[in-house]
């Protein structure tokens, strides 16, 4: 789980790219608390062959990536 | 990255791109429809936080960019008040990444706009600019951040739109209160209605489109992303296109450029300046007005930062001056040694910025 919520774009993006590059996760869940967080990481997601899908729960989002 | 363009981003694009051309046609200064550092220095003109006469104007399109984000994102539930991301590193870059712009003469909406309209000087700038990502690039991926934002009250995050909403209600009761030019940049401006009207519809299509000059490049350096970057193009295309149209392209040249300089090396560096400084902010001076038009509180002082900036700037001396032609000799212009020192103090201070919040050179330093 990456806990991404506060942090200023592209920091999110940044964050999960290490995670990928660093350990090929099958499955990775990502806490974001903006919605230019979820469109940023859902666009690198898919670029690297993930599905995204999406939580909101009080302001609050937890995108999970699976390969 | 996806190949995926989202329509939205070229539609502001192009929307800035006709925005500028519109402005320009009506009064504002030749490839100047929108300037975001010229007109927040205009604003501290106005307010004589400096006193230089020619670029003193209040600029509805300031606040017209701040109130379009502020409604957009009321509309879709996207006003977040949150702040707490180093306010007071962020105040510092916002400054100098200020008087790396004022150093250019331009902020990057401004250089795009400037590029449209044949000014190889831009050119330059955008070279400038793209080296200045590189290096904020370099720090992203030793894990640079200015740390996360904290939930704040409603009225932070209604402090610059609430500011720059009474501060306009008071410039159109009590104009006598503020100073204008009388000539230079600050004398020319489209009717104040129109002004405020398009920088509305501008601010709420930036917000919802996340239109960044920065983000576009840094996005396709860093993870092959090209969605910004075609709002960068679609503005450049829409403003190249309409010049022609409209008659007032004169081919490329690095000369005779309205409110530019043919200082190179001071065009390359000023905007060095501003793409690092901008990395390290997360977005370039507009991105920064839309995010505080949101209730982000870090921009609003980053804004605030662009402000004194702009003061320091022309109370110090450190701006450039455009090129002349004085008695039929053509002059160039550029900045002079306060302004040169003001690039190297800055590219020293954000050095140090850089190193400092970057925990990945950190451990490898011990």
């Amino acid at each position: 789980m990456i806990d991404a919520r506060g942090q200023s774009c592209p920091i999110p993006v940044v964050m999960v790219q290490q995670e990928v590059n660093k350990n090929h996760p099958g499955e990775l869940q990502v806490q974001v608390d903006a919605m230019v967080c979820v469109e940023n990481i859902s666009r690198y997601a898919a670029s690297q062959g993930y599905a995204v899908s999406v939580k909101e729960s009080g302001g609050e989002y937890t995108l999970t990536l699976k390969k | 990255m996806s190949k995926k363009i989202n329509p939205l981003v070229l539609i502001s694009g192009l929307a800035v791109g006709v925005a500028a051309l519109l402005l320009t046609a009506l009064g504002n200064p030749a490839n100047m429809g929108f300037c975001i550092a010229c007109f927040i220095r205009d604003i501290a003109g106005a307010t004589q936080l400096h006193t230089a006469a020619p670029v003193q104007y209040f600029r509805p399109e300031i606040v017209g960019l701040v109130l379009g984000s502020t409604v957009m994102a009321l509309a879709t539930k996207e006003f977040k008040p949150r702040a707490g991301s180093s306010p007071a590193t962020r105040f510092i870059v916002g400054a100098f990444v200020m008087i790396g712009a004022l150093v250019f003469l331009g902020c990057p909406l401004r250089m795009v706009i400037r590029m449209g309209g044949g000014d190889l000087n831009a050119f330059v700038g955008l070279l400038g600019f793209f080296l200045g990502i590189l290096i904020g690039v370099f720090f992203l991926k030793k894990d640079f951040t200015l740390k996360r934002t904290y939930e704040v009250t409603t009225t932070d995050g209604l402090a610059l739109p609430g500011l720059l909403a009474v501060l306009f209600v008071i410039f159109l009761a009590v104009p006598a209160l503020f100073v204008f030019s009388e000539s230079g940049p600050g004398s020319k401006h489209a009717p104040m209605a129109v002004s405020l009207l398009v920088a509305l519809v501008v601010g709420a299509l930036a917000q919802k489109s996340r239109l960044c000059m920065v983000g576009g490049m840094r996005d396709a350096v860093m993870f092959k992303d090209f969605n910004l970057l075609s709002g960068f193009g679609a503005i450049f295309v829409t403003v190249l296109l309409g010049n022609v149209i409209l008659g007032k392209f004169g081919g490329f040249s690095t000369l005779s450029q309205p409110i530019a300089h043919s200082s190179e090396l001071w065009n390359l560096l000023g905007m060095v300046l501003v793409g690092w400084g901008s990395v390290l902010l997360g977005g370039c001076p507009l991105r920064q007005l839309i995010l505080a038009g949101e209730g982000n509180g870090d921009s609003t002082v980053t804004v605030l930062g662009m402000l004194v900036g702009a003061a320091f700037a022309h109370n110090f001396k450190l701006a450039g001056g455009a090129d002349s032609v004085v008695d039929g000799v053509y002059k160039v212009g550029g900045i002079g040694a306060n302004g040169k020192a003001a690039v190297c103090i800055g590219f020293a201070v954000l050095l140090v910025i850089s190193l400092m919040n970057c925990s990945m050179l950190k451990k490898e330093a011990n």
